[in-house]
């Protein structure tokens, strides 16, 4: 707010600085129509009508396509998914979220704050940009690259062989996949805390170092909390893209790792071919993932509310 | 938290001169977060080396080193099947890029500018795809393709591809335009201007830098990009990361680790220029 400049009025003026040329109801709705009908419909044709497809579809159970035949609506794709074997596939899916989500969280940390606070003024933006480069990159090739130095007779071995120690094989394993997870979203999580470290008023710390503080309470009790919302939004980022995360699990994680995104997967590509299954399957993990944005808005808001 | 509200309001460009630099003197020890962060530099970067180091590998089994050899390169090049994937792939991701430039820039300046009922909800759509994850959305639009008989082809992935795109470009484009002077039109319009020359003349050449960085970054998504294109392609159609998940998953291939290394300089560089286009434009305004 103070950054602005005295000049400027209030940004409403903006439409109405132009009052010698009144427009007609056509042109004023030309404008909008223009501008956001075309993104709107596509939209709207191949996002919105798509996804309320999959939700009907979910409703039928056992739809398979080319079958001619089709069932009437029921909850049994649902009632599927409550048998041990699909209701294990999901809570292995979300715990491999929850600890890339947390591993993400404490090997992240620690480097957003060096390149935040620690590291030479200079140095931080290169130091940030080289740091989350590798997530420009395909995610396949990094997994890809994963098998490479973890299967048997991969990179992993030959290191272990030189030194004298036993071999291990973690690959087709679920170390493999929380490996290849948090390699995958680390910079994500890097970067949105980097964000929120990066605005951290280092003023607070000098006045509690200033009133007697240890390091560790000012971390616990100044950093901490003032990077709360970068922290939860850091989270929800890496919790959502790792639970719907396909190919990981897909190359890293053999036969032992089954996850939702690879039970969807093979209801539609792979044999399995029960597309009513898949859709209701979809529908979960769209809902897990609104779920968890909604706690986050919700506790976001609150933690506006207690700082006014 | 009530007292420290006026501290964080305050300004948080730290350029004041007041501002503390760095962390109370008292404070700084020899940092372990310096060699946390040093080893996972090592962690990011050594996926990317051990591909390098093999695709200049001369043995097949690509276990130990047994000589500096180009031949996976040569062996990439003449791969028709690679080509092709890679002629697929460029073509959905520019085809893909240019629509999505448009209509998300159009989307951005449109909801910058209109206020109207189901705003929220317009906005709030345009941002799921970098919600919902691939997967749901592949599976989506197979189902209404499918359900509409419409044959998938490379237009199949390509309009599948748009969505995902506008959703990065509109992103990196509003953003852009909240930090810009609304006067600048407005005077364009005094001036005499019909309100399309103020849009191509001023908020155009404005806006640029964040379309093209926005385009960038839509580009690498959509050459990336495998679960949308599985889901979408036609027999016809074949992208590179799907020709690479099918090679891939039959075990390591030599010649996918030269492939790996083009690919990954080639994104690396589309990643630096993105930033650097961003980068030289924040400075720009700054400085302007």
């Amino acid at each position: 707010m103070t950054t602005q400049l005295p000049l400027s009025p209030p940004p409403e003026s903006a439409d109405e600085g132009r009052g010698d040329r009144p427009p007609g109801w056509l042109s004023k709705l030309l404008g909008p129509l223009l501008l956001l009908a075309p993104a709107g419909v596509w939209l709207l044709l191949l996002l919105v009508v798509p996804t309320v497809m999959i939700l009907e579809l979910s409703l039928i159970p056992g739809f398979r396509p080319g079958t001619g035949t089709v069932s009437p609506y029921g909850l049994g794709n649902f009632l599927t998914i409550f048998q041990p074997l699909y209701l294990r596939v999901i809570a292995r899916s979300i715990l491999f979220a929850v600890l890339c989500t947390l591993f993400c969280l404490l090997l992240g940390f620690p480097v957003a704050y060096w390149i935040a606070i620690l590291s030479p003024r200079r140095w931080r933006n290169l130091l940030l940009v080289s740091f989350v480069l590798p997530l420009w990159t395909s995610s396949l090739l990094r997994s890809y690259a994963w098998i490479t130095i973890l299967r048997p007779s991969g990179v992993l071995n030959g290191v272990l062989g030189l030194v004298g120690a036993p071999r291990v094989d973690i690959l087709n394993t679920q170390l493999s996949v929380m490996i290849g997870l948090v390699y995958n979203f680390l910079p994500y999580m890097v970067l949105i805390l980097y964000a929120s470290l990066e605005k951290l008023d280092l003023r607070l710390l000098e006045a509690a170092a200033d009133l007697g503080a240890t390091p560790r309470e000012g971390f616990v009790k100044v950093t901490v909390p003032q990077t709360l919302p970068g922290i939860a939004a850091g989270c929800l980022l890496v919790f959502i893209t790792s639970l719907g995360d396909f190919v990981v699990p897909e190359l890293l994680g053999g036969a032992s790792s089954m996850t939702m995104a690879r039970l969807i997967y093979n209801q539609f590509l792979g044999a399995t071919r029960n597309w009513g299954f898949g859709s209701a399957l979809s529908m979960i993990l769209i809902l897990a993932v609104s779920v968890s944005i909604a706690l986050l808005l919700k506790y976001g808001d609150r933690d506006v509310e207690k700082t006014v | 938290m009530s007292d420290s509200k006026a501290a964080r309001t305050t300004p948080a460009s730290p350029i004041g001169p007041t501002a503390p630099a760095a962390l109370p003197s008292r404070w700084q020890l020899p940092s372990w977060q310096l060699g946390l962060t040093l080893v996972m530099f090592g962690f990011m970067y050594l996926p990317v080396l051990v591909l390098a180091f093999f695709s200049v590998n001369e043995s097949r089994f690509s276990a130990q080193w047994t000589g500096f050899s180009l031949r996976w390169y040569q062996q990439m090049l003449g791969d028709r099947r690679i080509l092709a994937a890679l002629q697929d792939s460029l073509s959905v991701a520019i085809i893909s890029v240019i629509i999505a430039s448009v209509l998300g820039t159009l989307m951005a300046v449109g909801l910058s500018r209109y206020e109207f009922r189901g705003k929220g909800l317009y906005r709030g759509i345009s941002y799921l795809p970098l919600i919902i994850p691939d997967i749901a959305i592949a599976v989506a639009t197979l189902v209404f393709l499918a359900s509409l008989a419409v044959p998938l082809s490379l237009w199949t992935v390509v309009s599948a591809h748009v969505v995902f795109c506008i959703a990065y470009i509109a992103v990196v484009v509003s953003t852009r335009l909240s930090g810009l002077d609304p006067h600048l039109q407005e005077a364009a319009l005094d001036l005499g201007a019909t309100p399309t020359q103020a849009f191509i003349k001023v908020l155009l050449p404005e806006l640029m830098p964040a379309i093209v960085s926005g385009g960038l970054l839509a580009f690498v998504l959509s050459m990336d990009d495998l679960l949308i294109s599985s889901f979408t392609a036609g027999g016809g159609t074949t992208t590179l990361p799907m020709e690479i998940f099918s090679r891939v998953r039959t075990g390591v291939r030599p010649d996918i680790n030269a492939l790996s290394v083009v690919l990954i300089l080639g994104s690396g560089a589309i990643a630096f220029m993105a930033e650097f286009i961003r980068y030289r434009s924040d400075q720009n305004r700054l400085n302007g």
